[in-house]
């Protein structure tokens, strides 16, 4: 299914194998829930149909602004969530956590203990963020991780891995590329990929 | 309510290894770093998990940790870090 890459992730299990105990649970739950009258199958299809709408757009927006307006990323990092609510993105109870890529450090984000995400700005998790493999890794050796990413961090820049083991979200700010002086904030935000504020990447070049 | 430590503080984590919730990984344990902010003040974790209110609610701090001191034969660079959300009653002053 996979080809040899060395990408850390698991393969996904056999979509027609014995259904583990815990798909079992969440059908019957699920299934109990609807007839017990809570909740009908069209609202649990508009919430599952809302969060795959949900993309990496929002959060290249609010990069885009950072690196436009001064200002505005100085608020970003002192209150990720109050900062994003000024765009009009809707983050509910999460507390949010900018953090940002300098000439002296690169950061990148990982959650051990599940696989918290800023789902508000980004959308669903990738499958590998989720993996026991990438959660055990990139604390202990991210930079082996992320050179299997394919991206390469000089040992003169440091590596800050962040692990949102409580209450926090994070999102990385990533370095604005060279070369993009003047361009509209719709034009950087199309060079800000997911993986970038993940921090596994930089962001596309101009 | 007022908080232990402030940013710059330098901080130990409790060698201790309860049963239950926790949400403070085994890695950072008995490490010492420093905290770089305070996140906030949250309901206990460790409380919240089985149903009790999680009061009194427990300020959070991002704390600091060099990479060469938390794994031994870390293979990266010195000025490499690592930055985890502890509950204060994990932590100690260092």
């Amino acid at each position: 299914m996979h080809d040899g890459h060395a990408h850390p992730h698991e393969a996904p299990p056999e979509p027609d194998g014995p259904l583990s105990d815990y798909q079992l649970m969440e059908i019957a739950v699920r299934e109990l829930l609807v007839e017990k009258g809570v909740l009908t199958a069209d609202e649990i299809r508009q919430a599952i149909e809302a969060m795959d709408a949900r993309s990496p757009a929002q959060g290249a927006r609010v990069v885009a602004r950072a690196w436009i307006d001064p200002a505005y990323k100085r608020r970003l990092l002192a209150n990720g969530t109050a900062a994003c609510e000024e765009l009009g993105i809707d983050m509910g109870t999460v507390k949010l956590v900018v953090v940002e890529n300098t000439a002296d450090a690169h950061n990148v984000i990982v959650c051990t203990l599940c696989s918290c995400y800023p789902r508000a700005l980004l959308g669903l998790p990738p499958d590998w963020y989720k993996s026991r493999a990438y959660r055990a890794r990139t604390v202990r050796e991210p930079r082996a991780v992320l050179r299997e990413f394919g991206t390469e961090i000089p040992d003169s820049v440091a590596v800050r891995v962040h692990d949102s083991t409580a209450d926090m979200r994070y999102l990385v700010l990533p370095a604005r590329p060279v070369g993009t002086q003047g361009w509209s904030e719709e034009k950087l935000a199309a060079l800000v990929t997911r993986d970038s504020m993940i921090g596994v990447a930089l962001p596309r070049p101009a | 309510m007022s908080t232990r430590f402030e940013p710059g503080d330098r901080v130990a984590v409790r060698r201790s290894y309860p049963p239950g919730h926790i949400r403070t990984p085994h890695y950072v344990r008995g490490k010492v770093g420093v905290v770089e902010r305070l996140c906030g003040i949250f309901g206990n974790p460790e409380e919240l998990a089985y149903g009790r209110n999680g009061l009194p609610a427990q300020p959070l701090y991002r704390v600091r940790f060099r990479q060469d001191q938390v794994w031994p034969g870390y293979a990266g660079a010195a000025g490499d870090t690592i930055d985890i959300e502890i509950y204060e009653h994990w932590l100690e002053p260092a």
